[in-house]
């Protein structure tokens, strides 16, 4: 909503406020103003002209020459605007004068002829192009007839005016009015409203209703609706005044009868539509919900196709308009007009806001009554319109209003006790300064001690309960006031719970390890949401989760995989030539098993990495490293070791990755992940060089986790060690044969730690050789090597039996 | 046979003086100490001395050989000290060569603010609350006193998978999902961080996804001065010391009375600059006293329970506290951003 200060002053006293400090004012007490515009900022020494004579430039087709009158003398200036003529009143800029812009205009020749000053258009003096009236935006600007000459223009067009952006929220539906804001600036600055003339001076005998009968089938929608008649008006421009204060608001002058209406909407809030009588085509309105499928052709020639969710306004036959949204070209006002038929209703904002996003048409009209109207400026509305059309379109009005009127005009109460004012700001504001605050919003009420009963008038149709009224009186008793406390109730003991704990020391963790957090989007495009997806969510067979709508098709879907969105950041790093990145994600997946989703899918916390490039990277020591498979296992393995959980690695194939190079990680004989390396080809499409990746379901870990430090105690006798190199087909998995060593060694055998792995020179085809350092220990007694020597030779023997190996010597 | 102990002391001293290696050291020590060095020698033929002269010449020999082993030691200790001077001397290497590159990592700039602000309000009693970013309709926006059709929901444009689930626009719901959880039982002081989502084109100061703490504290006798102490609380931590903050009437349909906290400009100091548009404030966060409706359908009793709300923006708040100029930064992961603000 702009607010134009000179329209506002015709309603407040403004006293010698600026419009800077108004603005600070408005925006403490609730109304946020987002800026201000100066309209005619820097426009000096322009004045009417009177153009008494124009004729060609001697030496050049598209311009003028005119002798025109500025009061004091006549001055002789060459013009180039198409639309200039003598007769004319317009603006000029005489020499020495100055434009926006900081344009100042001089004396000069054009084509051997002299200028002596230069005759405006509304854009050279500032006014925006979108809002200049149609005839005025290719020429200069001309003024009505009953100005005087000489006469400085900045006031005549409003250029002294400071306009105050609003950004009104939706619950002050009031301060969409001039007079709503006349309100909230007479509280501000404690002082009345002058409200505005609603008085008609018509001699008519003739009633409205004898010429329209109004009928609402749509009870619940429309709850008033009045019907003006003014006869015999006369199609012309409005009053400059009038135009000034539509352009300050941002709407653009058409003719006196559109901005009659447009003036009363912006001072009432109230919207009016004035339709052409004589082309209503029948002596009846009727106001009911559209038949599914009629048809409309509103003001913008648009054909709308109707459904029973649009209120419409009927001639009893067909639509003539949208309810509250848009009128129909059938019945536009044009220059021919001659009767009119003025409507002041109130119509159901639901209804309304419903037409608006079916149609996509939104108004100055529908903005208002999808946030509700005052119910006693209906008909106010009304007659002021039919006031400005008395004395600015010379019509007729007709006497009454044809009505149907189920309107509820009452006013709420609402109980205001100081006490409680004060136990809820924790403030302690006496009743009298709870009077003050009441009387400067010109809410009446009755005190009874400190207690008010608050009658809320029905322009505040956003005050219901007492917290509303809580806030009229703290945002004006001002929240600087308020005092600084903290809370004196229960103590309560915070803190991250144990889980979300866990998460923080596990980032903690990663991001020691040399990894670092990312954050990607929840949304992916429609071919990423299928890939890399965990085997154990495969096996869910979820169905990717589209959007309703979608703004575009990189994201579409809910993803089911946070690898893409991390493949996608070390792809835009590497395209920006960083080729050593190792990145990780926390974040949810979303997993729904519906075909059509009903519920909401189910939200799996997944930890995910993918590391490129080099690991290591001392490059002058000769020391670089790619990071390799075991890399990222030696990662997740001393992530689970920490966990004090015990995870195996399965060697896997999995789609998107290497077919040799996969695990996926087992948790008490379940999958809850995997890692190992992208496919090459996969890697390839992605414009990424060798990577590998990780990804963890959380849930399933979190589920597992317990919580355990208990004491262990450190072993009292020396522990003996023992080497043994097997040499195995080399098929076998290492990991299988320490497994199995740990199984056979039991409980001596403390640990197994692989040492050396080869394959190649002094071993025959096919064959690798493993060596595995054990450590025994007796948590009872020092061990015997006798004892040891058993157990290395039980080992050995188990081993060649099962894996067919055989020990190096 | 005294004199030519002195002589053999004087002698050996003389040399281990001048020697300047280990060798000859133990040249000397064999020559004159060893079994047939040169005081042995001397002892030995003590047996033709007159018995009371004896042990006179003993005592000297011992002293002789006594005054040679320690010349020897001290001179042992001298040479080692130089061999290791001199060997350091060969290890010696050019400092100014790059150190090894210990390979770190760091939280994401979001995480860190995120976690600041979490341990700021558990310091203060607060608990973590979290919730489904997939929501019912219902949660994202009914039991916040936002039925359908309500004006205020054009305030954010959402992203609806069916009619009825959407992704959530605030992480609102998870107070009311709280509420619901403590059934009325319970005071309560609990925040909530987590990823929301808006209809909204990615450009410099908008994104699709973004993230958003919200605090929520019921209790009976919750005060709007104490909101005021807690956000003056918060923002000095987050900001600094000297920010002032002011509170301006706003409107969200799960609070009323509504406010909208600002904090004083710290470019300008509160005089006015561009960054705060010339008002020497800057917008950080909603806030409000929950709305009566909302605590009723959350469970608890308006009459006896009041509480307050605040909302705020991860991101903003990066923004200014670092100067970040354009939101999608936050989710290109571009490493030379994440890599600035890891510190200590
Ligand atoms: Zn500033």
């Amino acid at each position: 909503m702009y607010l134009s200060v000179n329209w506002l002053k015709h309603y407040v006293d403004l006293g010698n406020i600026t419009p800077e400090e108004l603005a600070e004012k408005i925006t403490k007490s609730g109304i946020e103003v987002e800026g201000i515009e100066y309209v005619g900022e820097n426009v000096t020494n322009v004045v009417v002209g009177h153009v008494l004579s124009c004729e060609k430039h001697p030496n050049a087709d598209k311009l003028s020459l005119c002798q025109v009158d500025v009061g004091n003398e006549t001055l002789q200036i060459v013009c180039g605007a198409p639309n200039v003529a003598a007769g004319q009143k317009v603006a000029v800029a005489k020499p020495g004068a100055e434009l926006p812009g900081g344009f100042k205009i001089k004396k000069v020749k054009l084509r051997g002829v002299e200028s002596n000053g230069m005759i405006c258009s509304l854009q050279e003096l500032g006014v925006d192009e979108k809002f200049i009236p149609q005839q005025f935006v290719d020429g200069i600007f001309v003024f009505q007839d009953d100005v005087e000459v000489g006469q400085e223009v900045v006031p005549l067009l409003n250029l002294n005016d400071a306009v105050l952006e609003l950004d009104v929220l939706a619950d002050r539906a009031d301060a969409l009015s001039m007079l709503g804001l006349a309100y909230e600036v007479a509280a501000i600055l404690d002082t009345s409203v002058k409200l505005p003339n609603e008085e008609l001076e018509s001699k008519e005998t003739e009633r409205a209703e004898d010429c329209v009968d109004v009928e609402v089938e749509a009870k619940d929608l429309n709850k008033y609706y009045g019907a003006f008649i003014i006869k015999d008006v006369e199609i012309k421009p409005s009053p400059q005044w009038m135009q000034n204060y539509l352009l300050a608001a941002g709407i653009r002058p058409i003719n006196n009868v559109v901005d009659i209406t447009n003036f009363v909407l912006l001072e009432y809030g109230q919207p009016l539509h004035a339709f052409d009588f004589d082309k209503f085509a029948s002596d009846k309105v009727l106001v009911r919900r559209a038949k599914d499928g009629e048809e409309i052709v509103t003001l913008d020639r648009e054909t709308r196709k109707l459904t029973q969710e649009n209120l419409v306004i009927t001639n009893g036959t067909v639509p003539t308009a949208l309810a509250g949204v848009m009128g129909g070209l059938d019945s536009e006002v044009t220059d021919e007009t001659k009767t009119i038929l003025l409507e002041a209703a109130y119509f159901d904002g639901t209804s309304v806001r419903r037409t608006v996003m079916q149609t996509g048409l939104r108004s100055e009209s529908s903005n208002r009554f999808e946030k509700g109207v005052d119910p006693k400026r209906v008909k106010k509305a009304g007659l002021r319109a039919c006031h400005l059309l008395e004395k600015y379109a010379n019509g007729k009005v007709l006497q009454g209003i044809s009505e149907f009127d189920e309107l509820d005009y009452s006013e709420k109460t609402v109980t205001v006790e100081t006490e409680r004012v004060n136990e809820r700001l924790g403030t302690s504001i006496t009743a009298e300064e709870i009077a003050s605050i009441l009387r400067r919003l010109q809410f009446p009420f009755e005190q009874d001690g400190s207690v008010f009963k608050v009658q809320v008038p029905t322009r505040r149709q956003d005050i219901v309960i007492f917290e509303d009224m809580l806030e009229e009186i703290a945002r004006l008793y001002g929240y600087d006031r308020l005092p600084y406390t903290l809370p004196e109730g229960e103590d309560h003991v915070g803190g991250l719970s144990e889980i979300q704990q866990l998460k923080r020391d596990i980032k903690r963790f990663l991001e020691g390890a040399g990894l670092m957090e990312n954050l990607t989007y929840s949304l992916v495009h429609e071919k990423d949401v299928n890939k890399l997806v965990s085997p154990e969510i495969k096996d869910l067979q979820p169905n990717p989760v589209p959007l309703l709508k979608p703004m575009s098709e990189d994201h579409k879907y809910l993803r089911l995989s946070l690898l893409p969105g991390l493949l996608h950041s070390l792809a835009y790093n590497q395209a920006r030539n960083v080729a050593n990145i190792a990145y990780y994600e926390a974040g949810s997946i979303f997993v729904s098993q519906e075909e059509t989703i009903t519920k909401q899918p189910k939200e799996i916390l997944r930890l995910s990495g993918a590391i490129t490039g080099n690991w290591v990277e001392n490059k002058w020591q000769g020391e670089v490293k790619p990071v390799d498979f075991y890399v990222v296992k030696g990662i997740v393995e001393r992530l689970f070791e920490l966990l004090k959980m015990n995870v195996e690695f399965e060697q896997a194939k999995l789609a998107d990755m290497h077919p040799g190079r996969t695990a996926v990680i087992k948790l008490d004989g379940k999958v809850i992940g995997f890692l190992g390396q992208l496919h090459p080809s996969l890697a390839k499409q992605s414009d990424l060089k060798e990577t590998y990746v990780f990804d963890i379901n959380m849930d399933l870990v979190f589920d597992a986790y317990e919580y355990d430090v208990s004491y262990t105690e450190i072993p009292k006798y020396p522990s003996v060690s023992r080497d043994i190199a097997f040499i195995l087909d080399a098929e076998v998995k290492a990991g299988d044969v320490e497994a199995f060593i740990i199984e056979v060694g039991s409980p001596l055998v403390k640990s197994v730690e692989i040492f050396d792995v080869y394959e190649g020179e002094h071993l025959d085809e096919g064959k690798k050789s493993i060596a595995y350092h054990l450590v025994y220990q007796d948590p009872e007694k020092t061990l015997k090597d006798e004892e040891v020597d058993a157990s290395v030779e039980e080992i050995v023997k188990a081993v060649e039996e099962k894996f067919g190996g055989y020990v190096r010597s | 046979m005294k004199e030519q102990l002195e002589t053999l002391k004087r002698e050996a001293l003389e040399k281990i003086e001048q020697v300047d290696d280990m060798q000859s050291l133990q040249d000397i020590r064999v020559t004159y100490l060893g079994k047939k060095g040169s005081i042995t020698k001397v002892l030995k033929g003590m047996g033709k001395l007159p018995p009371e002269e004896r042990p006179i010449i003993g005592e000297i020999a011992n002293k002789v050989r006594n005054a040679i082993t320690e010349a020897i030691e001290a001179k042992t200790i001298e040479l080692e000290e130089i061999a290791l001077n001199k060997q350091l001397e060969e290890e010696t290497i050019d400092v100014t060569l790059p150190g090894r590159k210990v390979r770190v990592g760091g939280p994401h700039l979001l995480t860190s603010i995120i976690e600041e602000i979490e341990d700021l309000f558990i310091g203060m009693g607060y608990e973590i609350k979290e919730g489904p970013e997939v929501e019912t309709d219902y949660y994202n926006f009914e039991a916040l006193n936002l039925p359908k059709d309500h004006p205020a929901r054009d305030m954010q444009d959402s992203f609806y998978i069916t009619n009825e689930l959407l992704l959530r626009t605030h992480t609102s719901p998870v107070q009311a999902r709280t509420m619901e959880a403590y059934d009325g039982g319970k005071p309560f002081k609990m925040i909530c961080p987590g990823k929301v989502y808006r209809r909204d084109s990615d450009d410099a100061t908008h994104s699709h996804q973004f993230t958003q703490i919200e605090g929520l504290y019921v209790d009976k006798n919750v005060r709007m001065s104490d909101l005021k102490g807690t956000l003056d609380k918060f923002a000095k931590h987050i900001f600094g010391e000297d920010r002032e903050i002011r509170l301006r009437p706003s409107y969200f349909p799960f609070t009323e009375p509504s406010v909208e906290m600002d904090i004083s400009c710290k470019v300008c100091d509160g005089n006015g600059c561009n960054v705060c548009k010339g008002t020497g404030w800057i917008e950080i966060l909603g806030a409000g006293m929950v709305h009566p409706k909302v605590l009723e359908m959350g469970g608890y009793d308006p009459a006896e329970y009041s509480g307050f709300a605040f909302g705020m923006g991860p991101e903003r708040i990066a923004m200014l506290k670092y100067g970040v100029s354009d939101i999608r930064n936050f989710y290109t992961n571009d490493i030379r951003f994440l890599k600035q603000y890891h510190h200590m």
